[in-house]
């Protein structure tokens, strides 16, 4: 009985986790600029990747595996951010502005 | 030497819960590995406040659960967003304060702010951010500072 409703919360988790990195992916496509399209791969990196990971300790169930688990979120919370601000940073030196700022000054 | 002894017992529970192997010989082989790389950090002279932040240790978990529930909430609001498309974004780019002048500080907001969808950290100079973010909301949030006020406070303490 326990076993079947860590079953169906896992898969839950796991479910929601694959459609935020769906809606991710999709919102990468349609948004206008490289910037807003940053925003969009980060609920991929952060939403979609924190349910999947916990979706698959309740899966794991309690011990060393789950342990591993949860390290390799907090690797990924501290060193995914870390990419992400790489590119943007790298973006705005090479003078990518935001598409916001372009029409403003027009 | 505190920053040493710090250093030593994070490696040794990472080895224990990476190996999974408790045979004598082993968990040797573990410590001395634990001790070897002890005796390079320090040899590298990298072992400080900031590679080994003990400081921030107690009041960590009551940031880490706030900063998990912004995560939360901007991803839901973020994504909802993402499926309107471009009507529901109003891109803009602010200038904060980090009201922390420490380099460990600054990046633990920097990293923050980066980590919850719809702001992003595109720079960092003295002490201010430049932020990127995907509403006038989320600009207006970022810039009444309660994310930088959070980090000063897991810093120094109730202030």
């Amino acid at each position: 009985m326990l076993g079947l409703i860590a079953d169906i919360v896992s898969w839950l988790l796991i479910v929601t986790g694959a459609l935020a990195c769906v809606i991710s992916g999709y919102g990468m496509l349609r948004m206008p600029d490289l910037y807003s399209r940053i925003h969009a791969a980060s609920v991929a990196d952060t939403g979609g990747m924190l349910l999947i990971l916990i979706g698959l300790m309740f899966q794991a169930g309690l011990g060393l595996t789950t342990a591993k688990l949860v390290l390799i979120v907090v690797f990924l919370l501290i060193t995914s951010p870390t990419a992400t601000h790489a590119l943007a940073r790298a973006a705005r030196q090479d003078g990518v502005r935001p598409a916001s700022e372009k029409r403003a000054r027009r | 030497m505190r920053y040493l002894l710090g250093l030593a017992t994070g490696l040794a529970v990472l080895w224990l819960l990476l190996s999974g192997h408790y045979a004598p010989l082993t968990m040797a082989l573990g410590a001395l590995s634990c001790v070897f790389v002890v005796w390079l950090c320090r040899r590298l002279g990298i072992v400080s406040h900031e590679s080994v932040p003990l400081h921030l240790l107690p009041r960590l978990p009551g940031y880490t659960l706030w900063l998990g529930l912004q995560i939360v909430r901007s991803n839901v609001d973020v994504a909802t967003r993402l499926l309107r498309g471009r009507a529901a974004i109003s891109p803009r780019t602010v200038i904060i304060d980090t009201r922390t002048h420490d380099p460990l500080g600054q990046a633990i907001l920097a990293n923050s702010i980066t980590l919850t969808p719809g702001t992003v950290t595109v720079g960092l100079e003295d002490n201010e951010a430049i932020v990127h973010a995907l509403t006038e909301d989320g600009a207006a949030d970022i810039e009444a500072g309660t994310m930088a006020r959070r980090v000063a406070r897991l810093e120094h303490g109730e202030s």
